[in-house]
């Protein structure tokens, strides 16, 4: 599949982007500055990039709990992120959401969630705005091995179909819903519940860049041309824990050192745009300079972004008369 | 103007929404009713009791969605499809079934407005049939009111006529908010003048559908006109009560309660809904705490027992309230009297 050097530049800056925010994060949350609950996304970059790569401003995704990688890669500011995840007024949300609920509607955002199962079904609903709308947009709900198997992820599976909405399911298996092994916890495979619905279904290795990106598009491109939903299992390595402080101990030791030494999805993304001269080592390290100064700034904004007044705390609840 | 049942309003308020703005959108099970069915009949049900009947002929598939029974998917689309552009009206029917979708309601719906710091609307209205009085036992005959109005986010109606029922809807279906709109399933064939012109009545302001000297009733739903019952028989006795239709739990319009309070001294508050923190104990505590000095007598709370729902006829009418008990409430806060202090 050829891509373009634009979408090559944007999709290793935006993977670069998540990389450093989140492992920013992980060295700023040991801190206690940031209040509540952190996810990372830190290892799953190209999942959310090579997605989104496929995707436009009138094309709607729905996520996790680890919301952050997919905000990044549907466009939405990493200062206006920094400030909510330290609880600023500046932040996306105003402070009002905080990690688990980074959401900017504007962009097709629809929200991280806090709800594992939360988006699936939401994202059937904006399918069928695109649908009934007629603007040619696709919906994609994130989802984790875990969430693939609330009721309502399953539901949703079935309204799509049934409905025949322009929606992609996306599970990004890391194999842990939680502490909790997927090889337990999920019973038959995700193949055959697409089929148990009737939906296509696309696999690919998630810590390479260029399978998601050629896989996603595949079904994507199936969803958009009005042939209804499908599913694209992503095999994903999680680097940190479940939150922020989780020391991991039902891991195998030595596990996510080895995914980090030999499944680096940036490290693969530089090697192979290197090796075939689709883009030069120095323009990467442009990248990567450029984005560590844009995170500087928006940690550094963030620590001294106004909080939260007190009138905030009862606006927008719902609009009053 | 002319004569419509609660059924016919709800149906006429529907109907002319749709017609106004192509975003306005019906989803629910068996709302088009006969999708996928054998006898070729389309639009064979409008809903389980026949409210949407005719939606499906004149909007079409596309604007009338039958959904499978599986309400978390369809409650969180309606959700989703609230977000990002459409008008949805999503009829759970039995409010019972919010235990399968409470997530989608609560979690996601109420909180986007807040939560995404003022950035997002979700013009969402879930209506659904509440209240015993049907035989419908312990599943099928909750009024759940409170349940909604305990979440931030949420707007509850309540409507207690036809008229009521088209201007609140209507309203419902305009706002940029999730409203849950809460239909007495007991209440579908009554009927009363309704304009056939469209028309809205305003959240947050409460409907004295009667002013007196002596008690304030406070009632919600089907109670309002079990309350005027009440009051007619009590009027012939001199008794004279103001009776308050709040149409909304939330937003709900605590200055005319108070104000009525404060001109009666005494209250009586009527709510079909189960007893422990609802909308009752909700009422009572605010006069509790900004009108105890107007009280002259006890609040008093007509309310059923703390118990689920029974099936039998004669337990289900021992269960709710009624105008019989209402009456009776009435005359024993009319009658007390404060103690001389010895």
């Amino acid at each position: 599949m050829q891509i373009s050097r634009d979408i090559l530049t944007r999709s290793y800056r935006a993977m670069r982007t998540i990389r450093d925010f989140e492992e920013r994060l992980h060295v700023e949350f040991a801190t206690g500055e940031i209040p509540g609950f952190v996810h990372l996304y830190c290892g799953e970059e190209a999942s959310g990039v090579g997605v989104c790569a496929h995707l436009s401003d009138t094309d709607t995704i729905a996520s996790t709990h680890r919301g952050h990688g997919h905000c990044i890669a549907k466009g939405v500011a990493v200062d206006g992120m920094m400030a909510e995840i330290y609880g600023r007024q500046t932040g996306v949300c105003r402070g009002k959401g905080g990690s688990m609920h980074i959401a900017d509607l504007s962009l097709g955002m629809l929200g991280a969630n806090g709800i594992v199962g939360g988006g699936p079904p939401l994202i059937c609903g904006a399918a069928l705005s695109h649908k009934l709308l007629k603007d040619n947009g696709v919906a994609v709900a994130f989802y984790g091995d875990g969430a693939s198997n609330e009721g309502s992820t399953l539901e949703s599976l079935n309204l799509a179909t049934v409905w025949q909405l322009p929606a992609v399911f996306v599970v990004e298996d890391n194999g842990y819903g939680e502490a909790t092994g997927a090889s337990y916890a999920c019973a038959g495979t995700q193949k055959d519940r697409a089929a148990g619905f009737g939906m296509p279904y696309f696999e690919c290795d998630g810590t390479d860049f260029f399978a998601v990106y050629e896989t996603a598009g595949e079904a994507i491109a199936h969803a958009r041309s009005g042939k209804g939903p499908a599913m694209l299992h992503v095999h994903l390595s999680r680097w940190y824990g479940h939150f922020e402080g989780d020391a991991m101990t039902y891991r195998a030791e030595g596990e996510v050192a080895r995914e980090r030494a030999e499944h680096d999805c940036l490290v693969n993304f530089r090697k192979h745009v290197t090796e075939i001269s689709l883009l030069e080592a120095s323009a990467l390290d442009d990248i990567d300079a450029a984005v560590k100064s844009e995170i500087d700034a928006a940690v550094a904004a963030a620590k001294v972004a106004p909080l939260p007044e007190e009138a905030d705390l009862m606006r927008d609840v719902y609009v009053s008369y | 103007m002319s004569r419509k049942s609660f059924r016919q309003a709800i149906n006429e308020a529907l109907r002319q929404e749709m017609r106004r703005d192509p975003r306005v959108i019906l989803m629910g099970e068996d709302v088009a009713g006969g999708r996928g069915g054998t006898s070729g009949v389309k639009d064979a049900w409008g809903g389980v009791l026949g409210v949407t009947k005719g939606l499906l002929t004149e909007f079409g598939e596309d604007r009338v969605l039958d959904t499978p029974i599986t309400e978390a998917s369809y409650i969180g689309a309606a959700a989703g499809a609230a977000a990002t552009g459409l008008r949805p009206v999503a009829e759970l029917m039995f409010v019972d079934f919010i235990g399968c979708c409470l997530d989608q309601i609560m979690n996601q719906a109420a909180k986007f407005r807040y939560m995404f710091g003022g950035k997002a609307r979700t013009p969402l209205v879930i209506r659904a049939m509440y209240g015993a009085g049907f035989n419908a036992a312990a599943q099928h005959s909750q009024a759940l009111y409170p349940l909604f109005t305990h979440i931030p986010g949420l707007k509850v109606v309540v409507p207690s006529s036809p008229y009521e029922a088209k201007g609140l809807l209507i309203e419902a279906i305009r706002d940029d908010d999730p409203v849950i709109f809460l239909e007495n399933k007991v209440m579908y064939d009554d009927e009363e003048d309704v304009p056939d012109e469209p028309y809205t009545i305003p959240f947050g302001e409460a409907n004295l559908t009667r002013e007196g000297d002596d008690v304030t009733i406070v009632a919600f739903g089907r109670m309002v006109n079990l309350a005027n019952q009440a009051a007619d028989r009590l009027e012939k006795d001199g008794i004279s009560c103001t009776v308050i239709d709040p149409r909304t739990t939330s937003p709900l319009d605590t200055g005319t309660i108070l104000d009525c309070v404060a001109d009666t001294g005494r209250l009586v508050i009527v709510d079909e809904s189960s007893p422990r923190c609802n909308l009752a104990t909700d009422v009572a505590a605010l006069v509790a705490e900004e009108a105890f000095d107007a009280l002259k007598a006890p609040i008093r709370r007509v309310v059923p027992p703390h118990t689920p729902v029974p099936f039998a006829t004669v337990l289900e009418n021992l269960y709710m309230p009624s105008v019989e008990k209402i009456e009776a409430a009435v005359r024993s806060v009319a009658a007390y009297r404060v103690k001389e202090e010895a």
